[in-house]
């Protein structure tokens, strides 16, 4: 399993890092959507999630999911956005331009697991 | 099966000093239930002889267990996925073949904080099979503080955040300053009523899907065997009843059988123990 955490905090990426590996993942990070893009179009191997924060500089989150959805190649792409954005129609936006899942910063390692679950993407070796 | 005072102040003590976080007096019944079940798997047979063991001792990582189970307190919305998918996709469409008057009868017995009824609910909306049924939900706890709590349907971000679809919380919540309020439209389906498991049960009628889920964990064996008897008793003979998923009925009343619903599985009262009309059995 692979994920791609896409988010301008080095700390953020790290702490999401550490929970996905936890249960079996292979981690790619990028700083801003288009690096994300890039990092996704040098991959050679199929991705299954991408969590996403909004607020980046150079290509925001919402832009990102949006490409992503153009995009018929990315379509197995399970897309979640985790965000301190936390009022009712940015989740709505988000789910509208192709988000799966939405978590909002701050957030514990279970929360992520159970959306991971939520979303079938829990590796089923580590339990639930 | 009260903490004493003295193992109490050890408790607080413990996990202020470890979290920060302060159980102020009349939490005794939180530490009481979160340490149960570290007290059953120690092979304690009290809290008390747990902690008063615990503080001779001072293991650090059942220290660590101590505070642990004492601060990561939100319940979680469709709490392991599974029974709810079980619901939906199998539980629900086999009992709508089978109750020509579209009623279901749902009882939630030790909701705590009120997500496991308010998600049956939202289940149950999400079952095409019982559009335009009415589905009652009686919802019940030991706790009058958590049922309080659970009546105004509010929730933290944090509690939003745990296992709650995005889809659900915008389609089924709506801001309420800092919190979530679950929609009106849902909390009224849901009746809570304080009821000590432990002790007969008051009239409530017959029904056709029971949660008691992580809840017999906290009794001994012949109180669990006692609870499932009298849950017997108030089920539809073809009644359904979830437990949870590290509890089973094998060697604690057998007049249950285990029936796979999907990745979970639901207990059903033993066909060859059923009478017409009446799930009451020997």
């Amino acid at each position: 399993m692979r994920a791609l955490i896409v988010d301008d905090s080095r700390a953020m990426r790290r702490i999401v890092g550490r929970i996905l590996e936890d249960v079996g993942y292979d981690v790619v990070e990028a700083a801003d959507g288009q690096q994300a893009i890039e990092r996704l179009e040098e991959m050679d191997e199929p991705l299954q999630l991408a969590c996403v924060d909004w607020n980046m500089p150079v290509m925001d989150g919402l832009t990102f999911i949006t490409e992503v959805r153009k995009r018929p190649e990315w379509r197995a792409i399970t897309l979640m956005m985790v965000t301190t954005e936390s009022e009712q129609d940015r989740i709505v936006r988000a789910l509208a331009a192709g988000a799966h899942e939405y978590l909002i910063k701050p957030f514990t390692g279970e929360a992520m697991l159970e959306k991971l679950d939520l979303l079938g993407l829990l590796p089923t070796s580590t339990g639930s | 099966m009260t903490i004493s005072p003295h193992a109490f102040t050890f408790v607080r003590e413990l996990v202020r000093a470890e979290s920060a976080i302060v159980l102020e007096t009349g939490k005794e019944y939180l530490v009481e239930s979160r340490l149960v079940p570290l007290a059953r798997a120690a092979g304690h047979p009290s809290v008390d002889a747990y902690v008063a063991d615990l503080s001779t001792r001072r293991t650090p990582a059942a220290l660590k267990q101590v505070v642990e189970a004492l601060t990561t307190n939100e319940t979680s919305w469709f709490r392991d996925s599974d029974p709810f998918t079980a619901l939906r996709q199998s539980v629900f469409p086999a009992l709508a073949k089978t109750r020509p008057n579209r009623t279901l009868r749902v009882w939630a017995a030790a909701c705590s904080s009120g997500q496991e009824p308010y998600s049956i609910v939202m289940t149950a909306l999400d079952t095409p099979e019982l559009a335009g049924w009415r589905v009652e939900l009686l919802a019940t706890d030991l706790s009058e503080e958590m049922l309080d709590r659970a009546r105004t349907g509010e929730y933290s971000q944090l509690e939003v955040n745990r296992g709650l679809p995005a889809t659900t919380m915008v389609r089924h919540f709506e801001r309420a300053g800092l919190n979530w309020r679950i929609n009106r439209s849902i909390r009224e389906r849901v009746e809570f009523r304080q009821l000590n498991l432990t002790r007969p049960f008051p009239p409530m009628g017959r029904f056709d899907v029971v949660f008691l889920r992580n809840v017999l964990i906290y009794f001994d064996l012949p109180t669990k065997r006692d609870v499932l008897k009298r849950v017997r008793q108030v089920m539809a003979p073809d009644g359904h009843l979830f437990l949870g998923a590290a509890e089973m009925t094998m060697g604690v009343d057998d007049a249950w059988e285990r029936v796979p619903a999907g990745r979970s599985s639901v207990y059903r009262i033993r066909e060859d123990l059923k009478m017409e009309g009446s799930s009451c059995v020997l």
